[in-house]
């Protein structure tokens, strides 16, 4: 039982960032697949909505392994999410619970705040802005990047590659610009 | 069957996404707000320990369990790396998720997220359907 304490702490971010990295040799002793996720939701549009549009015209099923590798990152997220957690809140940086208490947002008892991340805000701005735009932002930005954190800013940069250094720069410079800028006014605007 | 390999590596990948907390919506913030060292942490160890993986596997021609060299195709440079960089970022901070994070999220027993990824599909549509008319 000691293990199952152990494992159950969150982890440190040295362990952490050891195993992702490892991600990307074992990837490529597996079968020579370089480490790349959002490519999955360029599958799933080949498979189920090609409408005959030619960015979506290949042999996706030669790709199929992407989809493995997505749906076992679901399905690790729930032995993590349902066995492997302590019960504790999540530990946040009082600064940023200082900011986020202007926003509304209390509640750390889980990876998620429960103000944002409930399906009660679904049909709300909230959950448009939240949900809809940024689900939309993701899927449209990492696909025209050619790739997400993963692809450019792990095996990209693993691998030496510029271009992935400018992407990972400009996911950066996007995120900083959301976090302190459009996030706040977003949320004076909501409450 | 020979994809079942992927799905164990993506169980491996899902676990640590979640006990590392990098699916945090928190930790996301933390990171752009600059309160908390933990996500550059996560991100540079990452990439020293990808670094020194590729390295090892060059230097030492290792090969891939089938027995074929490794090969890993060069990123090519176009603006879509900028632009397409900067709506991703945005989005990033927004949902606290990039595409990875989005699985371990819906796993880990955030079903709300489901939507998040149904619109990150629509939005990777959006960008084949408009493809051709956007600057590269």
């Amino acid at each position: 039982m000691y293990i199952l304490k152990f494992v159950q702490q969150p982890w440190h971010w040295s362990v952490a960032g050891l195993l992702i990295g490892l991600t990307v040799p074992l990837l490529l002793i597996l079968g020579n697949k370089a480490f790349g996720i959002s490519s999955s939701l360029r599958h799933i549009c080949a498979a189920c909505f090609p409408a005959n549009i030619s960015f979506f015209k290949y042999d996706w099923k030669k790709e199929s392994w992407n989809l493995f590798f997505a749906a076992g990152i679901i399905l690790g997220g729930f032995i993590a999410g349902h066995f492997l957690q302590d019960g504790n809140n999540v530990q946040v940086a009082a600064a940023t619970q200082a900011r986020l208490a202007t926003y509304g947002v209390h509640d750390y008892t889980a990876l998620l705040p429960s103000e944002i991340f409930s399906w009660s805000n679904l049909f709300t701005w909230k959950g448009l802005i939240f949900f809809v735009i940024g689900g939309l932002m993701v899927g449209f930005g990492t696909r025209y990047a050619g790739g997400c954190t993963s692809g450019h800013a792990i095996m990209g940069l693993s691998n030496l590659q510029w271009p992935s250094l400018v992407a990972t720069i400009c996911f950066m410079a996007g995120g900083f610009f959301s976090a302190n800028v459009l996030i706040p006014y977003l949320f004076k605007w909501f409450n | 069957m020979k994809n079942i390999k992927y799905l164990i590596a993506g169980v491996f990948f899902g676990i640590v996404l979640v006990k590392s907390q990098v699916i945090s919506w928190f930790r996301i913030q933390e990171m752009f707000q600059l309160t908390s060292f933990h996500m550059y942490g996560v991100i540079g160890t990452a990439v020293v320990t990808g670094i020194i993986s590729i390295q090892l596997i060059k230097r030492f021609n290792i090969k891939t369990m089938a027995g074929e060299p490794i090969a890993i195709a060069p990123k090519t440079f176009n603006k879509g790396q900028i632009f397409g960089g900067i709506i991703f970022g945005l989005g990033w901070a927004i949902t606290g998720a990039c595409p990875g994070p989005l699985f371990a999220q819906i796993g880990s027993g955030f079903t709300i997220v489901a939507v998040t990824l149904l619109s990150a599909i629509a939005g990777t549509w959006l960008y084949g359907a408009l493809q051709s008319k956007l600057p590269h």
